[in-house]
């Protein structure tokens, strides 16, 4: 997601912000963030980059509002000029593309700008420079043929970009600001790319930052270089134009570059061919549910910034995002309006179906509630400190949580004690209970937990067509249904009441077998067992543990693996 | 004599008649002639209150009393009383000398020093202490000491030579402390005197009936009369045990899909990128596969599914299936194998999808469920939240019937001013956003995404592209505006006091 912000006056030279042009901006999909005497700002969804830039916005909102509509094209010349890509490069970096802008004339807020694109693209686009980088330089600086190639980063020297003094490529990822923001990227490459002028010139180190001598614009610039390397040849060219086209808007004329690749393909970049895809009228009417004429789309696709004929469709080179079909049918809604079409419930017969278990999950959940138990709802993750008092080992960590909240529950009583400890001052009794997911690595060796116990009887989970079933050796995570009661102040007696009562409305016999339990009172914990299946675990909580939470009042727990119990009442 | 009057007298309860004779007496003497407890007193006079016969007055005295320090020193004697004893049997003595024969530690040494330096009584010099009043000045009583003898006294009565005393010792550490009692009070009113000027009404009334009782009901004849009661008075608070405010919205989320002839669908929390992400057409290098914004989970590996599926997957993002051109790289199969916690519910239309047969269609299905996304936590995010997630499988579904779902949703969730604008995910196309006008902040607000799943992950779970609308809404918001919840935290903060008070889903 990105962000960008206009200067309001400037936006407005070319589109007046009337009411009725801020109310269509949405519509364009770029929904409106903030609007100040000053500034316009939008957010750019990450399918169309050639937005990014004032210019490149502004070509496109004035074809949506139907002002210089149809496929915009740039003229391009021949520079004469050539840039050759070197077998010396890293493999991870192998692709240059380059080309030149001439008769720009650049102020403080025009470079700024420019920069704030190369930015946005390299954020975005550019996946944060993993996938490319994007370069300019005053051209009166450089001298023709340009060169990419790879060298050893020890034997790389020169000025970086607001740097000091000069540096060598390795100094630079450690000493330059930008160079320690993406020096990541290069660290263990055995060469770093460079590019180097016809003089033996070192103009920059990419994906990383530009020489200081021939790397950097200013308000006297009024050509440049233009380049842009990195992983993937298509998306390269894709950068290049949306950066080039915005140039041109700006008022630069293009001249293309012969750019021969290290197979040996040669190019002139930019490549501004119009994209050519075919429409057809009536999958747009089957996918948009409309009544299109063939008359329709030409002017309807102009507002997108395409051409169309005959089922043909020429669109930008630099949009980014049309890999099918469906790509250009969408244009066609958003041109069309999508506060203009009139929704409609299909005339579609089908047979609603609650999954069988999370009706059986309501069931109890209702029985449970008139034995005047509260139902809690919390979360699946928990905290360190919680699984250390609860003496919880083999937990599932989640990788760089924000918060403090970084393990899968196990077990249910966890989060029961933390809202146990929280409201102290409510009212007692407390009695709660929460029906939810638990989690457990797969097939690891079984500690005594609420699953574990249970691992040896479980099969499918449950066989709803459409429900989940066990994904556990796919996924790599078992992941069971309890229910967890919490009684308190309470004792074992009252749990077993409610035991009972719960086994008599279910139309089950249970029996018990004293067993151990590493959050239960020894001698009062008791094995909750149906035809031998092992389905729970009931008792009091030991002392230690409600210490260890500052808890004043002894708590009663019972656990009921659902998936188990679910088995069992399907029969 | 009022009617009004005489329905009082009936409903006079046992308890606010045994007061009702005494009360031209003071308070303490009721209690004495009743044997009534202070809390039952109360009640009744609060309950009496209430029926207009008189009206309670409270008020909070301040009382000053000792404190910790003050306590102690009050048996001990005061630091400065401790030096002049030790002064007196030895005058002239040095510094630390005196301080030892005191025995005072050595705050309380400087705070005595202090003191009598500020009377004067006292003179420091080359390092010895002299006293410098007479002994029979030095024998009196301080005024400290005189008004640490006199309390615990009400503040409103200080003498003015008290009041310089309390201000001196209340900027010693602990000496003494204010305590502030409340007083109740009472005053009858016209009806009150009215009441206790004919004794005869409570007797008239006196054999009322209270309870029902069985033997009332057995014996239960046309001269008996029950007392009244007043309906008004407050009663003690009586829990009523429920379900999670949370699962009852989904409770009626879920029965819109069912009425609407959804199957529910359910499936793994935690689950592999495969279908998280791969499955739906998410690019390996799209920011959402960052450690940033979504839990991936440590030391677990997950396995890919069958061949079939995942060669078509791997296919729709290298090159492309179905007419599609692709996203042109190369597609890691370990990168699908990270297992997360589903940043969205939409693995389980994916995994649906891939278990559907044509002859099964049209089909529509639906779940409610948790989801989750690393994020830190402030009023509108939280790291996990609920959404509604919809899909419809049919071959002549359109763009217009996905509208038509998302906005009987919405008007069954009582929202009626919705709007639909252009959006993108990487697994749908067209996609939508849903906003919905908030009607006093007077803007749109979003509330979720849809749209139609694209022929890059149609053709591959399905085995050839079909139209499939598909969304996932935000579930959050729609409960936190129909129980009127401002921060996002409340939502999940368990807080017994709010769960037992909350109103029930009533829809």
């Amino acid at each position: 997601m990105a962000n960008v912000t206009f200067p309001r006056k400037a936006f407005e030279k070319e589109v007046k912000l009337t009411p009725q042009v801020i109310e269509r901006i949405p519509f364009f999909s770029t929904p409106l963030e903030s609007l100040t005497p000053d500034e316009i700002e939008l957010e750019i969804f990450p399918d169309r980059p050639d937005l990014l830039s004032m210019q490149g916005y502004l070509r496109g909102l004035k074809a949506f509002l139907g002002k210089e509509t149809g496929l915009k094209e740039y003229k391009t010349k021949s520079s004469g000029e050539k840039l050759k890509v070197d077998k010396s490069l890293p493999k991870e970096w192998p692709y240059a593309y380059a080309c030149i802008v001439k008769n720009l004339k650049f102020d403080d807020d025009r470079i700024k700008e420019i920069i704030d694109l190369q930015e946005k693209l390299g954020a975005t686009l550019l996946r944060r420079r993993k996938k490319g980088g994007l370069g300019l330089y005053p051209l009166e600086k450089i001298t023709f043929p340009i060169t990419f190639k790879g060298l050893d980063p020890n034997k790389i020297n020169f000025r970086p970009l607001e740097g000091p003094k000069e540096l060598t490529g390795r100094q630079i990822l450690s000493r330059h600001p930008t160079g320690r923001a993406y020096g990541h990227l290069v660290e263990d490459w055995p060469k770093f790319p460079i590019f180097v002028d016809a003089k033996g010139v070192i103009m920059s180190m990419p994906p990383i930052i530009n020489s200081h001598e021939v790397g950097k614009i200013d308000e006297t610039t009024t050509s440049v270089f233009l380049e842009v390397t990195g992983t993937d040849p298509l998306t390269l060219q894709k950068a290049l134009s949306i950066m080039v086209t915005t140039l041109a808007d700006l008022g630069g004329t293009i001249e293309t570059i012969e750019c021969t690749q290290q197979t040996g393909e040669k190019q002139n970049i930019p490549d501004l061919t119009p994209q050519k895809n075919k429409l057809s009228l009536e999958n747009t009417n089957k996918l948009l549910g409309l009544d299109l004429k063939e008359k329709d789309l030409a002017p309807l696709l102009a507002k997108m910034g395409h051409d169309y004929k005959n089922g043909s469709v020429k669109s930008p080179a630099w949009r980014t995002d049309i890999l099918h079909e469906v790509d250009l049918i969408e244009d066609v809604a958003i041109a069309y309006g999508y506060d203009t079409f009139v929704p409609q419930i299909p005339d579609i017969s089908t047979v609603g179906q609650e999954d069988p278990q999370e009706v059986f999950h309501t069931r109890l959940a209702n029985l449970l509630t008139g034995l005047n138990l509260t139902e809690l709802n919390t979360f699946h993750l928990i905290k360190l400190e919680e699984a250390d008092r609860m003496g919880t080992k083999d937990t599932i960590e989640t990788e760089e949580s924000k918060t403090d909240y970084k393990l899968l529950r196990s077990d249910l009583l966890t989060p029961a004690l933390r809202i146990l400890q929280e409201n102290k001052n409510a009212d007692y009794p407390q009695n709660l209970f929460e029906i939810g997911t638990v989690f457990e690595k797969a097939g690891g060796v079984g500690r005594r937990s609420e699953q574990g116990a249970m691992r040896r009887n479980s099969k499918q989970a449950h066989e709803a067509p459409f429900g989940g079933g066990d994904t556990s050796s796919e996924t790599g995570v078992k992941e069971t249904e309890i229910l967890q009661i919490t009684l308190t102040p309470s004792n074992f007696t009252e749990a077993k009441q409610h035991l009972d009562t719960l086994f008599q409305a279910l139309d089950l016999h249970y029996d018990l077998e004293e067993t151990e339990h590493e959050h239960l009172v020894p001698g009062r914990t008791g094995l909750i067992k149906v035809d031998n299946t092992e389905i729970g675990h009931i008792g009091e909580a030991h002392p230690r543990i409600l210490k260890a939470w500052g808890l004043k009042f002894p708590v009663a727990s019972i656990t009921l693996n659902l998936d188990e119990l679910f088995k069992l009442i399907k029969g | 004599m009022s009617k009004e009057l005489q329905k009082i007298a009936q409903q006079l309860s046992p308890l606010e008649r045994s007061i009702v004779p005494h009360l031209e007496k003071p308070l303490p003497e009721i209690k004495k002639e009743t044997g009534l407890d202070q809390t039952s007193i109360s009640r009744a006079l609060q309950f009496l209150q209430n029926k207009g016969l008189l009206e309670i007055k409270k008020t909070t005295e301040k009382t000053i009393q000792l404190g910790t320090n003050g306590l102690y020193y009050k048996k001990n004697h005061l630091p400065e009383r401790r030096l002049t004893t030790a002064l007196e049997t030895k005058n002239h003595q040095p510094i630390q000398e005196a301080k030892k024969a005191t025995k005072l530690s050595d705050n309380e040494f400087k705070a005595a020093l202090g003191v009598l330096q500020k009377k004067a009584l006292l003179q420091l010099k080359n390092g010895k202490l002299s006293l410098q009043a007479s002994k029979e000045e030095l024998s009196k009583k301080t005024l400290e000491e005189q008004f640490i003898d006199t309390l615990p006294l009400p503040e409103k009565d200080l003498a003015p030579e008290q009041t310089l005393a309390y201000e001196t010792l209340k900027k010693r550490k602990e000496m003494v402390e204010t305590k502030e009692t409340a007083q109740t009070s009472f005053t009858l009113t016209d009806s009150g005197k009215e009441l206790l000027a004919n004794p005869k009404l409570l007797t008239e009334t006196k054999d009322l009936i209270e309870d029902i009782t069985t033997d009332v009901i057995k014996t239960w004849n046309r001269n008996k009369q029950l007392r009244a009661y007043d309906i008004h008075a407050p009663v003690p608070k009586l829990h009523a045990s429920k379900r999670h405010f949370v699962n009852q919205a989904i409770e009626y989320g879920k029965r819109i899909w069912l009425d609407l002839g959804f199957e529910e669908m359910t499936g793994p929390k935690v689950d592999s990128s495969f279908w998280v992400f791969d499955a739906l057409f998410t690019a390996q290098d799209h920011p959402v596969r960052d450690l940033q914004d979504t839990f991936f989970i440590k030391d677990v590996q997950a396995e890919l599914p069958k061949k079939e599926t995942t060669t078509k997957v791997k296919q729709a993002h290298e090159t492309g299936i179905a007419g599609s051109k692709g996203w042109q790289y190369s597609w890691s199969p370990e990168e699908a194998k990270r297992p997360a916690l589903r940043p969205h519910t939409t693995n389980l239309s994916a995994r649906t999808l891939a278990k559907l047969k044509p002859e099964d269609l049209p089909k529509k299905f639906f779940t409610i469920n948790k989801d989750f996304r690393n994020e830190t936590v402030d009023w509108s995010h939280g790291f996990e939240f609920y959404q509604t997630e919809g899909i419809v499988v049919h071959p002549d579904i359109t763009l217009r019937d996905l509208l038509g779902y998302l906005k009987l949703y919405y008007k069954k969730m009582g929202f009626e001013n919705i709007r639909f604008t252009p959006a993108y995910f990487p697994y749908t196309e067209p996609s939508v956003e849903i906003h919905v006008y908030h009607p006093e902040k007077k803007t749109w607000l979003e509330f979720g995404g849809a749209g139609m799943f694209r022929p890059e992950v149609t053709a591959p779970l399905f085995g050839k592209p079909i139209p499939v609308l598909a969304w996932g809404q935000g579930f959050d918001r729609t409960i936190m505006d129909a129980h009127q919840i401002k921060d996002l935290r409340e939502m999940y903060s368990n807080n017994l006091n709010q769960l037992r008070s909350k109103k029930i889903w009533l829809t």
